[in-house]
């Protein structure tokens, strides 16, 4: 990662990120009380489609056609897109794809940008890029403003600023606004509905003289160049239609086949993500269309460690991934450490193997991710592109003991064990925090008999110590809630 | 990390895709992208109706994501059409460049055209937009809009705070989302619309109209005559 992103650099490990979480008992019982209710909502509005598992399977195969063969679909993405009136930019790296944008933007002439809620963007560190440029970028979605204005960071993917409760929002509201643009009125209310009005007002002052946007995207069509971008409050549709200039910044793994294939993740992704049957809007727009939205789109296809995470013939799985945040929410270590703790835009399960893959085992924080985890398979069981994480998990914790060949930067390196390294304490330290967490492995006998091939006579790193002198217990069959959902009667 | 500042952007996107072959040396050089099978043995459309009752569905769908649902014959629609306009208390209703004249000869806002060289600023200052659509779709209560001359461009139904969409059924309405995608056209700039526009970022309660408008009606235009949905709220 280049020097952009250095927010999350220098971040403590999971544990004692972790720990701080846990001691901020508001924090604490937000996520719990919003991750509880997602779940459950989700899991009915799974239920409504009695051929889950078939869409399910077609989106892990979808995805997987894609990653097999992604050098075929980026560049028909390439062509279709350009000939629909875009223009494609390629980036290898966050510093590269800042660059890009920021002259992209300078361009325009013009020294400020409306944004849609983009992780891409997040991950490469855009705004501060831009900040440095003298050009000042705009959150609009209502959670990003929350996070924005209250100089923060977000920790969930799909609701950013679950971690603060209406009356902080109320007073960051109050206090920052004015500073940004419009302020809120005198005597605002910590009333949802009147804090969301304010945020209506203030950014819509901004929206209508915004002459960029930009935004990331949630899917590609490489067959028609289209793009899409699935959205709740009508933010996505401001910044994606009103501008004259669109900058959409995008990984190489957003790219999906055919337009057919949107079947499929348009119903998957609003129930897994907000456990809607469809979210209020989605956009579709295919490079420019006379008088109708932005006369210049430009496409910047971001790497950004991707290709090295392609590389990992098990990790490569990790970019099927549609940013639903499902696995967030049936996550005990999540539920309990919170996003902040994964230091990463990519928190919870997900983050957990997306992180130290995209950004390599150095640091302490992605040495440790890969143990910040009960392995109790809960989100394998809920990703609507079954990737399996905890398969995913346990590869990388090899990886950070045993050391071996991976792909950095394009090329191979052998990296050597973490033994005697401060990332062997910091995976240690995680693996103790999730140890000394009940409720977060609770659930942990489920890996054992998903996993049974994997099972190892001996836990690697940190584990072995403690199995060199007694014998791995036998794994069951199947785990007695693996037993209870087969046979509860079929719930989905 | 060293960036593309003097190899320009043509080198980065060969290191990207030379990265991205590297990357795939595992996979078989002659297999094709078509030899990675994809099982779509997944459905179709969910559940068995007539048209009738997809119709039905729709409007249930629709009630459930808060949108104001009416059905209504197609004689009965100017009607409607005013009195919905004068509910909602609105002077002045934009319209696109396609919508049938005679869906609004018997409404009293003054009937605002919309025109390329109106700025956001404009559009901001109406009161109501009416439109059409291109498809409905009954499982997931979506509307959809893709710029054709009764719906008009992407931006008349986002800045007033009402919109109106008429759907004819049944002939609009599809049953799923994959029956949706085969009528659409990929190359047409769409909006699909599920209820307004909506947060649940505070405290995860649900707060309508953030950005888009915050009041959605839908009128189910048919053979019946006029009365409200029963699920409206
Ligand atoms: S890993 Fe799966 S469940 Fe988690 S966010 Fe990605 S798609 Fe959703």
């Amino acid at each position: 990662m280049s020097g952009t992103s250095d927010t999350y650099l220098g971040m403590p490990a999971f544990p004692a990120a972790a720990r701080d979480a846990v001691r901020n008992e508001t924090l604490r019982e937000n996520l719990r009380h919003a991750t509880h209710t997602i779940r459950d909502k989700r899991a009915k509005a799974v239920a409504e489609l009695d051929d889950w598992a078939l869409l399910r399977a077609a989106g892990r195969d979808v995805k997987e056609r894609t990653l097999r063969h992604l050098d075929h679909y980026l560049l028909q993405l390439e062509e279709s897109v350009t000939a629909a009136g875009g223009t494609v930019h390629w980036a290898a790296d966050a510093g590269e794809a800042n660059r890009i944008v920021t002259a992209l933007v300078k361009q325009t002439g013009q020294s400020e940008v409306v944004k849609v809620k983009s992780m891409a963007t997040q991950e490469i560190g855009l705004n501060e890029a831009l900040e440095a440029e003298g050009i000042r970028a705009y959150e609009t979605d209502l959670a990003e403003l929350i996070v924005q204005l209250g100089d923060d960071r977000p920790s969930h993917i799909l609701v950013p600023a679950i971690h603060r409760n209406r009356g902080e929002i109320r007073d960051i509201f109050a206090q920052r606004m004015g500073s940004w643009g419009r302020p809120a009125l005198a005597g605002l209310s910590d009333d949802p509905a009147e804090l969301a009005e304010a945020a209506r007002v203030h950014l819509r002052e901004k929206f209508l003289r915004a002459k960029v946007g930009i935004s990331g995207a949630n899917f590609m069509v490489a067959e028609t160049g289209t793009l899409v971008v699935v959205e709740s409050e009508g933010n996505g549709r401001m910044c994606l239609t009103l501008p004259e200039t669109l900058i959409s910044v995008v990984g190489i793994e957003k790219v999906v086949p055919t337009w057919q294939d949107l079947e499929v993740f348009l119903q998957t992704l609003p129930r897994s993500s907000t456990a809607e049957r469809m979210n209020p809007y989605t956009s579709m727009w295919t490079g420019t269309t006379d008088s109708d939205g932005p006369r210049t789109f430009h496409l910047v296809l971001l790497d950004n460690g991707r290709t090295d995470t392609l590389a990992d013939e098990v990790g490569r799985q990790a970019l099927r991934c549609i940013r639903c945040s499902a696995c967030l929410n049936v996550c005990p270590v999540y539920e309990r450490a919170g996003g902040h703790a994964y230091g990463s835009v990519y928190p919870g399960p997900i983050g957990a193997i997306l992180s130290p893959q995209l950004r390599g085992t150095g640091s302490d924080v992605d040495a440790s991710l890969p143990y910040a985890s009960s392995l109790c398979g809960a989100c394998y069981d809920v990703c609507p592109v079954a990737i399996d994480i905890p398969e995913v998990l346990v590869h990388l914790r090899e990886r950070v003991v045993e050391g071996g060949e991976v792909t950095r930067n394009g090329e191979r390196v052998t990296i050597k064990p973490a033994k005697g390294h401060t990332a062997e304490r910091a995976a240690m330290r995680a693996a103790r925090w999730v140890l000394d967490h009940p409720g977060a492995l609770r659930a942990g006998q489920r890996l054992a008999s998903r996993t049974r091939r994997l099972h190892p006579k001996r836990l690697p790193g940190p584990g072995r110590a403690w199995t060199d002198t007694r014998a791995l217990p036998e794994v069951p069959a199947e785990s007695f809630r693996d037993w209870w959902q087969r046979t509860r009667g079929g719930a989905r | 990390m060293n960036g593309s500042v003097s190899g320009g952007a043509s080198s980065s996107r060969e290191r990207v895709l030379a990265r991205v072959r590297r990357a795939l040396a595992d996979v078989p050089r002659d297999e094709r992208p078509r030899d990675v099978g994809v099982e779509r043995g997944y459905l179709r459309v969910h559940g068995d109706r007539t048209a009738e009752q997809t119709v039905d569905l729709l409007a249930e769908n629709l009630a459930d994501y808060r949108a104001l649902v009416h059905r209504v014959d197609a004689a009965g629609l100017p009607r409607l059409l005013k009195r919905l306009l004068a509910a909602h208390g609105s002077r002045s209703v934009l319209v696109p460049p396609g919508l049938p004249s005679e869906w609004l000869a018997a409404a009293d806002p003054a009937v605002v055209p919309d025109r390329e060289a109106d700025t956001a600023y404009e559009l901001d200052t109406v009161d109501s937009v009416v439109t059409g659509c291109a498809v409905a779709i009954a499982e997931t209560g979506t509307i959809v809009l893709d710029g054709g001359p009764d719906q008009g461009r992407r931006r008349i139904t986002l800045v007033p705070d009402h919109h109106i969409c008429v759907v004819r059924v049944p002939d609009q309405v599809v049953r799923s989302v994959p029956q949706a995608l085969e009528r659409l056209d990929p190359g047409r700039p769409q909006t699909w619309i599920s209820g307004p526009s909506a947060t649940s970022d505070i405290e995860l309660n649900r707060v309508e109209g953030v950005h888009g408008p915050r009041t959605l009606e839908v009128i189910l235009v048919g053979g019946g005559s006029e009365r409200q949905a029963p699920s409206v709220r």
